[in-house]
C-alpha cells in the first residue's frame, strides 16, 4: 500500500526514476500503439499453438516438477553436469559473482591472445555487464542476433528478454543503419535483415572466441541447449576455436528427454512457435573424428545471488523460469512503461520478483508495486512461477525489513480510533465535514495523501451512515 | 589461469550456499505441502507424448504431417521414388540453382548424390578452409531423423559433417531416407540415446525450417544468418 505522500517515504533513486519514466512512458501513445501491434500479432500465433498441445495445462504441471525436481536437488544435479561436461574436455569454471564470470572470460581471452569475439545472444552477459568488460580490455565485442546487433548499435541495453529490439520501427532501423553502417537501401525488414547478415558474416569467420549463454543444461548428458532462430548461436559455436558460454546454476535439467516437453514450451511461450527455428545441444569441444568445432568449450557457472533466491523458499520456484518472457507480454503494467523504465535486466514481473534478490530489496520494491495484481503474468507462465503473489510477499518483506513510518503510524491511529465507538463517531462526523476541505487542496503540495489523491478520487461520504440510518429506522 | 585451489573453492563455495538454501523445502508446484513428489524412476517429461501436439499412429500420417508442417514452415520437401531419383533431383537443383561450388561430408548418401554434378566440392573430412565454405552455394548432408511432429531435422556433428556445414552455405540440402522417419520429439530424443550413447557428438541439433528472424517489427525475414532455403530430398 502506497497512500502516502512521497515525502514521507524513504524512496530509492531507483523507485523515483521509475515513477518519472513510467509518467513519460505511459503518455507516449506512439510506444503504445508499437508495442500493442506487436504482441497482438504474438498472442493469436501463441494461442494457436498453445492450441495445438493435447493438453498445455499438464505439459505446464510437467514442466513445474521437472523444474522443481532440478532446483530442489541442485547441487546433486550441478555435480552430475561438471563431471560429465569434464569427462569429454570441457573447462568448467565456477563463478559466485558477476565480476567473477567477467574476470574468468577476461582471462580466457589473455590466454588466447584474443581479440575479438562474436556473441550470440545471453541475458545472462547482459546482467554481469560482460560487454562493458571486454571493451575495456580493448576487444571488439560485437552481438549477433539481430535485435542484439540493434541494440549494441544504439548503445542501449535490450528492451525484452526475448525481443530486444521490438520497441523500434523498421524506419528507425534504418535511420541506425544508415549512419552507423552506412548501409540501408531501403526499410524493409527483409533487406535490413540482409544488411545485418553481411555485416556480421565476417565477423563470424574471423572471430577468435565464439561466445554463448543458454537456454538448459543436462545433467544426465553433460550438455547446453541453445534454442534460436537466426542460426547465429550455431556459427557463433562452429567457427571460433575457442567457444565460452555463461549460465546461470539454475538452467539444470536432469535429463535429455525433458527437452522434449521443455523446447516446444518454450517457443510457443515465448515467440508463439511449435519450435524455434534452432534448438541444439553442446556437449563439448571439437571430438575426435569430428570435421570442425571450437579446439576449447568453457563452461562458466554463475550464482551471482541466485543461492540467495534459492534460500528463500516461498519464493524459490522463481528459479524455476526459462525466460520466455510470457509473462512480459501479459502484463498491463510492463505493455505500459515499457521495458527499459524497469532499468533491470530482466524486466515485466520475472524482473520485479527477482530483482530485489539480485540488487537488493530496498532499492527495488518499488518494483513489486507496480502491478495491477491481476495474476495475468502467473497464468501466462509455462513453469506456473507464482508471479503475482511473489509479488505481494516482496512487499510484505519490504514492509517487514524497513516499516514506512507515515504508513504504520496511520494504521495504529486507524486501529486505535476503530477500536472505540465513540471516537468513531466523532472521526465519521469529522470526515464528513472534513472531506470537502480536502478536496479544495486535494493533488496538491498541500495534501499530504498527494501521491495517492493526484491521480484517484474518493467517492463522496454519505450525508448518513448506514448504522444511524438502521437504528433511525428501527425506532 | 587461476590456480586449482581458488577454482575448487569457488565451486566448493557455490554448493555450500545451495546445500544450505536447500535445508529448508519448497512446496511442490500445484500443492501447498512440502512433502517431495511421489518418488518416480521417470521424468514426468516422459509423458510428454500425451500432450504434445497430436501425431498420427501410421507411417502414411506421419509422412503427411511432416510434409505439411515443413511446408508451413518454408522449408522445401521433395518426395522422390528411389536413391537414383535423388541424384537426378539434385542435379536439377544444381541447374536451377545455377550452382557453382558445393559443399559436402563423407556420407554413403552424400557420396551417391553428389558423384556426378561435376561441381567443385569442399569437403569437411578432416577440416576445412572457413573462406571456401563460405563461398559455396549449397551444403549437402545427411541426417539423423526426420521429425514429423515439428517438421524438423536431426543433424548432429558427426551425421552431417560438423557444425558448420549445415548452416554456412546460403542453401541446406538433407538426403534422407522415409525409414529415418520419426513420430515427435521423445522418440527423436531416444534415438540420439540409443544411436550415440554415452559417446555423444559435440553438437546435437533439431533444424526446423530455414534460418529466420523477426527482430524488425515481428516480422518474418527468411535467412537472418544461416541458410535461406532448406531442402528435404527424401527418398
Amino acid at each position: 500500500m502506497s497512500i502516502c505522500g512521497q515525502s514521507f517515504f524513504r524512496m530509492s533513486t531507483f523507485a523515483s526514476q521509475f515513477l518519472k519514466q513510467a509518467r513519460v512512458m505511459t503518455a507516449d501513445l506512439r510506444h503504445r500503439k508499437i508495442i500493442r501491434t506487436a504482441l497482438t500479432n504474438y498472442e493469436i500465433v501463441r494461442d494457436k499453438r498453445k492450441g495445438a498441445f493435447q493438453s498445455w495445462e499438464s505439459a505446464r504441471q510437467a514442466a513445474a516438477e521437472t523444474k522443481w525436481e532440478a532446483v530442489n536437488h541442485l547441487d546433486k544435479y550441478l555435480v552430475e553436469l561438471v563431471s560429465k561436461l569434464e569427462a569429454r574436455g570441457t573447462k568448467v569454471h565456477w563463478a559466485s559473482t558477476g565480476a567473477q564470470a567477467s574476470e574468468i572470460i577476461l582471462q580466457i581471452v589473455r590466454d588466447k591472445q584474443a581479440r575479438s569475439v562474436i556473441k550470440s545472444k545471453s541475458m545472462t552477459s547482459e546482467e554481469v555487464h560482460l560487454n562493458a568488460a571486454l571493451e575495456k580490455a580493448g576487444l571488439e565485442v560485437v552481438e549477433s542476433d539481430l535485435g542484439e546487433f540493434i541494440m549494441q548499435l544504439r548503445d542501449e541495453p535490450p528492451y525484452h528478454i526475448v525481443f530486444p529490439s521490438m520497441h523500434l520501427t523498421r524506419g528507425e532501423i534504418k535511420d541506425l543503419f544508415q549512419r552507423e553502417l552506412g548501409d540501408a537501401p531501403s526499410d524493409s525488414p527483409e533487406e535490413l535483415t540482409m544488411v545485418a547478415r553481411r555485416a556480421l558474416r565476417k565477423k563470424y569467420l574471423t572471430a577468435d572466441i565464439g561466445f554463448t549463454g543458454a537456454n538448459f543444461a543436462i545433467a544426465e548428458t553433460g550438455m547446453i541447449s541453445i534454442t534460436e532462430n537466426e542460426g547465429n548461436a550455431r556459427l557463433t559455436s562452429a567457427l571460433p576455436k575457442t567457444m565460452v558460454s555463461l549460465l546461470g546454476i539454475e538452467k539444470v535439467l536432469p535429463r535429455l528427454e525433458d527437452l522434449a516437453l521443455f523446447l516446444p514450451m518454450l517457443a510457443t511461450a515465448g515467440t508463439g512457435q511449435a519450435l524455434t527455428c534452432y534448438n541444439t545441444m553442446y556437449g563439448g569441444p571439437r571430438q575426435p573424428g569430428e570435421s570442425d568445432g571450437p579446439e576449447e568449450f568453457h563452461v562458466i557457472l554463475l550464482d551471482n545471488h541466485r543461492t540467495e533466491l534459492l534460500a528463500d523458499a516461498e519464493q524459490r520456484d522463481a528459479l524455476h523460469c526459462i525466460r520466455c518472457g510470457a509473462c512480459l507480454n501479459a502484463c498491463p503494467i510492463f505493455r505500459n512503461v515499457g521495458g527499459h523504465t524497469y532499468a533491470t535486466t530482466y524486466s515485466g514481473p520475472i524482473g520485479s520478483v527477482i530483482t530485489p534478490h539480485l540488487r537488493g530489496l530496498q532499492d527495488w520494491k518499488h518494483l513489486s508495486n507496480a502491478s495491477s495484481l491481476c495474476g495475468g503474468c502467473t497464468e501466462a507462465c509455462p513453469v506456473k512461477i507464482d508471479l503475482h503473489h511473489h509479488l505481494l510477499q516482496n512487499r510484505r518483506n519490504a514492509a517487514t525489513e524497513e516499516p514506512a513510518f507515515f504508513e504504520r503510524s496511520l494504521y495504529q491511529i486507524f486501529g486505535f480510533v476503530a477500536n472505540r465507538p465513540a471516537l468513531w463517531a466523532v472521526a465519521k462526523k469529522l470526515g464528513r465535514f472534513g472531506q470537502p476541505l480536502q478536496n479544495l487542496v486535494k493533488g496538491t503540495a498541500l495534501d499530504p495523501a498527494k501521491a495517492w489523491t493526484q491521480t484517484r478520487d474518493l467517492p463522496p461520504m454519505p450525508k448518513e451512515s448506514f448504522k444511524d440510518w438502521w437504528q433511525k429506522r428501527k425506532g | 589461469m587461476k590456480n586449482e585451489e581458488t577454482v575448487l573453492s569457488e565451486r566448493e563455495k557455490i554448493l555450500a550456499r545451495v546445500r544450505e538454501a536447500l535445508k529448508i523445502p519448497a512446496h511442490v508446484p500445484g500443492a501447498h505441502g512440502t512433502a517431495p513428489l511421489p518418488a518416480s524412476a521417470h521424468s514426468p517429461a516422459a509423458d510428454a507424448r500425451s500432450w504434445l501436439p497430436k501425431v498420427g499412429d501410421s507411417f502414411a500420417e506421419q509422412l503427411a504431417l511432416f510434409q505439411s508442417t515443413a511446408a508451413e514452415l518454408k522449408a522445401e520437401v521433395q518426395m522422390v521414388a528411389s536413391r537414383d531419383a535423388v541424384k537426378a533431383a539434385l542435379a536439377k537443383m544444381a541447374s536451377d540453382g545455377n550452382w557453382k561450388r558445393i559443399a559436402t561430408h563423407k556420407g554413403e548418401l552424400t557420396d551417391f548424390a553428389t558423384a556426378d554434378l561435376g561441381l567443385p566440392i569442399c569437403r569437411t573430412e578432416g577440416g576445412y578452409d572457413v573462406q571456401e565454405m563460405e563461398a559455396c552455394d549449397a551444403g549437402i548432408t545427411e541426417c539423423d531423423a526426420l521429425v514429423a511432429q515439428t517438421g524438423s531435422v536431426l543433424v548432429t556433428s558427426l551425421s552431417a559433417g560438423g557444425r558448420g556445414l549445415s548452416v554456412l552455405p546460403p542453401h541446406h540440402v538433407v538426403i534422407a531416407r522415409r525409414e529415418q522417419l520419426v513420430a515427435d520429439l521423445p522418440a527423436a530424443f531416444a534415438l540420439v540415446q540409443k544411436k550415440y550413447a554415452p559417446h555423444f557428438p559435440s553438437m546435437i541439433s533439431f533444424i526446423t525450417g530455414p534460418s529466420r528472424t523477426g527482430d524488425i517489427e515481428r516480422i518474418l525475414v527468411l535467412g537472418a544468418h544461416g541458410p535461406k532455403k532448406l531442402t528435404i530430398l527424401c527418398f
